[in-house]
């Protein structure tokens, strides 16, 4: 693929908007709650896009293009069971807690909720883990750049965390929240004129199911054994280990994403986010899926080939090369930079909260002026960028480090699903039953881990194992903080007013019309959904 | 951001984004080179999607400033 001067001025045209838009915002960054969570006064379908988009990352849309190449419609269900049940449920029933608690983080609610020592917990593992990921993103980024158009792995890693360190630096979340809605619109705009051209190259839907392997166009009817279809996953472990612990976990427990919602500028602009989130999500598939499916049916196979086996990877790259003239290929190629950077952006600013209010707050230094942390904010805006451009190139000196980490955040947040389930919805969960859990829990996934590295445990495939792993996990802490809750004394209920269900005043949105209302949103999310399972069964 | 002074609207950096954007991508399909530009089926691509592109931008930026007349 070459780029011509055109494209690089549209990649150029981006990177300018994105600093001005961060210098923009500088002068409203007066407060650490301006940086950190944009003063809570964001519209609700702003915070929603940015909610979709965190999780829209360049590798999710190379990676799911591949994934529909390779298993076809079976791949939305990363999407129809592993997302958008989770985004209801989070919008619907968890943010009158994380919200109404004015919690600013989501290991403040742990501390509010349980004790010091589960946020510790929670505060550390989600630090590291972000700055490790906000480093895999970079090593992703640089990586992908040079094998599409030879760039310079070093200018690649420097440039975008130069352009991301800027505008994080000067704007915080609002910087990253408003780069995530451009994001998305590029994203929306540099491939959907892929999709169209792809799948009327394959002959339409029509075209597509004669063209590809049978079972290639249907999500559930293969699902009767792990046997029966390519992906190795029955019905049960895709239901309880996607649908239900992986899903929840990610969707309701991980800051990165629950912080945008955090940001909206009331009660009801918290719930629709990811009510908001949930419906464009859903037609993603669309977009990214069934196009990796038509470069598979158009795309000779030859193409495919690196090395003398099948790539999968290249089903995007494929189809930006075969369509888009100089022009717009500057337009996606500028769509798969932009989600790079808001992913390391997000992961940065999400670490930048977590150190400062949880981590440096709490255990560092405690009751200076708001403008101290807001500064220290901004350090560790810095730091964060410097350890993701450590670990970036840690990562090409050892590839398989970067495997092995991104297997352990699969499964980090699984029990942290059980510790919120039952800290929201059962007020006798006691703060060591949810420290011993989650701390059980998580040596529960790494046991199952190792147990399938030594071959103690053997499944039909990869992912089957990180969907059982997860149900593993989960059910460790579920039951370990129920065991050891019994035995411990629960905090008294006047202290857990607005953290748990029971003891907390339901918002009706009686101000509100009726279709303004987030349950009338979450049930337009649900018919949709269940309606797009039922087409594509 | 103290509550009633409204931060930059979003709408705004969209709106300009596209705007320049999609600009820039129909008069390359225009002006610089319109063989190159037709590939996709003898069609313009950068021009049509080119001027989608620049009619969203021109929206959001309308959208932007009805907003910030009604604020003010």
């Amino acid at each position: 693929m070459h780029l011509k001067w055109i494209d690089y001025c549209i990649v150029g045209i981006y990177c300018v908007f994105v600093l001005g838009v961060g210098f923009a915002l500088k002068r409203f960054m007066r407060t650490s709650l301006d940086f950190f969570l944009s003063g809570r006064r964001i519209a609700a379908w702003v915070t929603g896009l940015a909610f979709l988009s965190a999780n829209l990352g360049a590798l999710e849309l190379m990676g799911m293009a591949a994934s529909g190449a390779q298993y076809g419609m079976l791949t939305s269900h990363f999407y129809w069971v592993g997302a958008v049940p989770a985004m209801i449920f989070v919008g619907l029933f968890m943010m009158p807690f994380y919200y109404g608690s004015r919690a600013r983080s989501v290991p403040e609610y742990l501390r509010l909720r349980f004790d010091e020592k589960t946020r510790g917990f929670n505060a550390l593992t989600f630090a590291v883990m972000t700055v490790l990921a906000s480093g895999i993103n970079l090593y992703a980024m640089a990586l992908v750049f040079r094998l599409m158009l030879g760039w310079s792995i070093h200018a690649t890693i420097l440039l975008s965390a130069v352009v991301v360190l800027v505008y994080t630096f000067l704007g915080g979340l609002t910087s990253s929240i408003y780069n995530e809605v451009l994001q998305f619109f590029l994203i929306i705009f540099g491939v959907m004129p892929l999709a169209y051209l792809s799948v009327v190259e394959a002959g339409g839907w029509k075209g597509l199911v004669a063209r590809l392997p049978a079972g290639f166009t249907h999500t559930w009817e293969n699902l009767g054994s792990a046997s029966a279809n390519a992906m190795g996953v029955g019905w049960f472990s895709l239901v309880a280990g996607l649908g239900f612990v992986l899903s929840f976990g990610y969707w309701c427990t991980d800051f990165l994403v629950v912080q945008r919602a955090m940001a909206a500028r009331d009660m009801a602009a918290a719930q629709k986010t990811p009510l908001i989130a949930a419906l464009p999500k859903m037609f993603i598939p669309f977009l990214i899926i069934v196009p990796g499916m038509a470069a598979w049916a158009i795309v000779p196979r030859g193409s495919f080939l690196v090395n003398g086996s099948v790539d999968y990877n290249l089903a995007l790259p494929l189809l930006l090369a075969r369509y888009y003239p100089s022009g717009m290929l500057g337009v996606g190629i500028t769509a798969l930079l932009a989600s790079f950077m808001s992913g390391m952006a997000g992961n940065v600013t999400a670490f930048n909260t977590v150190w400062t209010y949880d981590i440096y707050h709490a255990y560092i230094r405690r009751g200076a002026p708001d403008a101290h942390y807001l500064a220290m904010g901004r350090i560790a805006t810095v730091g964060g960028v410097l350890i993701s451009i450590a670990t970036a190139y840690l990562a090409l000196q050892f590839h398989n480090i970067m495997d092995y980490l991104q297997l352990i955040f699969s499964f980090v947040n699984a029990p942290l699903f059980a510790t919120f389930l039952l800290g929201m919805f059962w007020k006798r969960a006691t703060p060591h039953g949810a420290f011993f859990g989650l701390v059980g829990g998580t040596a529960a996934a790494a046991t199952h881990w190792l147990g399938t590295q030594f071959g103690w445990a053997n499944y039909a495939s990869q992912m089957a194992g990180n969907f059982s792993r997860a149900v593993w996990a989960w059910a460790a802490c579920f039951l370990l903080t129920i065991a050891v809750s019994l035995f411990t004394r629960p905090r008294p209920e006047a202290e857990l007013a607005g953290l748990v269900y029971g003891l907390t005043e339901k918002p009706g949105h009686t101000d509100l019309p009726w279709l303004e209302r987030p349950a009338a949103l979450a049930l337009l999310a649900a018919a949709l959904v269940l309606a797009l399972n039922w087409v594509y069964r | 951001m103290t509550k009633g002074e409204s931060p930059l609207d979003v709408r705004w950096p969209i709106g300009l984004l596209f705007a320049a954007i999609g600009f820039a991508v129909a008069a390359y399909g225009v002006f610089a080179s319109p063989q190159a530009a037709a590939s996709a089926g003898g069609r313009n691509l950068d021009l049509d999607w080119g001027l989608v592109m620049l009619l969203f931008g021109l929206l959001m930026i309308w959208g932007g400033w009805i907003a910030g007349k009604r604020q003010s």
